[in-house]
């Protein structure tokens, strides 16, 4: 049995102010992180203050966009098609919730390699989302 | 300060609709309200503190407040999701131990049933969100966050469907003695592993029921409770815990159970192992199986063993627990399960919960609420209440 990945209507990002470096990097295919240039950490969401230190020295850092799978679940009954939602842990070391996309989602497993891709949202933005490396 | 010995719970009351087309959120409050009152034996002029949380309308504690005409010297709006009525009557104990009120009123209701509100919908949580931009395109629903714990937990520890089953299995053999539950009919572990996949691994029958409602608690100081007519119920010990995705370093097979629980069990001064009853909250069966482990009733990852073949069904199992059904098969009012639990803790202490099901000689009893949702932030709150004298 398969589950063919099928595009569906994703929510657009109501951005907050300081948002849009973040959303404009993904419609140019970039995948931006935030680290702290005082104590070096990274951290997802974005935020202009380091959650883990407290400083306001953070920084934009491109991403190198591959992970692996933390957890996921295939929604099947929540909507007019199923999609596999997911956390996926960055190489960068912090993870981040996203769709699995373009693959038979029943092949989905926890610590699978994946890479990002980018998918349009309503109201023309666009997000990443990982399909399998 | 520690609150043991403080306050006790001196009310309680379920609204017994499960459907209510007809009845404003603010009448179900008020409702709820009068009920434990009267269970109590004491008036509306007695309240002097108030708490309640996101489910009141309007102004929250301020509309509730006109609405039932209520004096009040002490307000607390703290709002943790479905904890945080265990987290209210936490704040209850701690707000009389500094005198600033003696009889709190916490009440509790919504109606998503008749408004058509699901765990298969997006939330929508208003604007300047940090988090939803981040989120919201990824169809995070109530039932695929759990899912996705549910999932960590199966490939960290073995986990079955089968296990979180028994759980489901446990609340509807309670259910089927409680004329209110939406669903008394007892189900198999068959029954629930065969229902309809909702989202991988949670079937139709790991998710709780979507119920209108609600409940009301009265906690008051112990002397006003020794002067009541109705058997005393102590507060020995509350913790509560936020847990969130801490900046992208999370793990999510741990709940703020393994916060909260510690928090209360020390200041109690008794063990996972003195519990009679437990009353743990059931939004999904997974829930339980996380909240059991972090609590120290078994060890992590030990949950699906120790769940399965009846342990939790009261009379032939070790730990009896949400003998009404609990929200999997009783009822979930407002989305938010908190409240109840401590309706069936201070049931099952008075003796008062339904003989099929009641707890022999049940002495200590703990209440424990998760809100919000796992895979993202909660937030945890556990009560420890004994049987007085």
């Amino acid at each position: 049995m398969a589950t063919p990945y099928q595009d569906r209507d994703m929510a657009a990002p109501a951005l907050n102010p300081g948002d849009e470096t973040y959303f404009e990097a993904a419609k140019e295919g970039r995948l931006l992180v935030k680290r702290c240039k005082d104590c070096g950490e990274y951290h997802f969401y974005p935020r202009p203050i380091c959650p883990h230190c407290f400083s306001d020295q953070t920084e934009w850092v491109d991403a190198k966009g591959t992970g692996t799978i933390y957890t996921f679940s295939v929604t099947r009954r929540a909507g007019p098609v199923p999609y596999a939602i997911a956390h996926v842990t960055l190489d960068e070391g912090v993870a981040m919730m996203s769709n699995i996309v373009d693959c038979d989602l029943d092949d989905i497993h926890i610590g699978q390699a994946v890479k990002v891709v980018f998918k349009r949202t309503e109201d023309d933005w666009v997000v990443p989302c990982f399909t399998p490396a | 300060m520690s609150i043991k010995g403080k306050a006790c719970i001196v009310g309680a009351y379920e609204h017994p609709l499960r459907k209510a087309p007809d009845a404003s959120v603010a009448q179900l409050h008020a409702e709820c309200a009068r009920g434990a009152l009267a269970d109590a034996g004491l008036s509306k002029s007695d309240v002097d503190g108030y708490f309640c949380a996101g489910d009141a309308p309007g102004l929250g504690a301020l509309s509730m407040i006109e609405y039932m005409g209520l004096k009040v010297r002490h307000v607390d709006t703290t709002e943790t999701g479905g904890s945080s009525y265990l987290i209210h009557v936490a704040h209850a104990a701690q707000a009389i131990a500094a005198g600033k009120c003696n009889v709190a009123l916490i009440t509790l209701a919504g109606r998503p049933r008749s408004e058509g509100s699901s765990g298969t919908q997006p939330r929508n949580w208003g604007a300047n969100l940090p988090d939803v931009p981040f989120e919201m395109p990824y169809g995070p629903l109530t039932v695929n966050q759990y899912a996705m714990a549910a999932m960590r937990h199966m490939h960290e520890f073995g986990t079955t469907s089968e296990q979180l089953a028994w759980i489901k299995v446990a609340a509807s053999q309670h259910a089927q003695h409680n004329p209110n539950a939406m669903l008394p009919k007892p189900v198999t572990v068959e029954d629930v592993v065969n229902s309809p996949v909702i989202s991988d691994p949670l079937h139709r029958l790991d998710c709780c029921v979507v119920s209108d409602g609600g409940g009301a608690l009265i906690v008051a100081r112990p002397e006003i409770a020794k002067s009541l007519k109705r058997p005393v119920v102590n507060i020995l010990g509350t913790g509560e815990s936020p847990k969130d995705l801490s900046g992208g370093k999370f793990d999510l097979t741990t709940t703020g159970a393994a916060w909260s629980g510690p928090a209360a069990f020390e200041e109690a001064g008794v063990a996972p192992a003195d519990i009679d009853y437990a009353s743990i909250y059931d939004s999904f069966t997974i829930t339980v199986l996380l909240q059991l482990e972090d609590l120290g009733f078994c060890r992590k990852g030990e949950g699906g063993r120790f769940v399965a073949d009846g342990n939790l069904i009261s009379g032939v199992g070790k730990l009896p627990f949400n003998t009404d059904g609990g929200g999997l098969c009783n009822n979930h009012p407002a989305n938010r399960g908190g409240m109840t639990k401590a309706i069936e803790a201070v049931r099952q202490l008075r003796g008062e919960a339904h003989p099929k099901v009641q707890v022999p000689d049940c002495r200590l009893a703990l209440a424990q609420g998760t809100g919000g949702a796992i895979a993202t932030r909660h937030g945890s709150a556990t009560v420890i209440l004994e049987r007085g004298e």
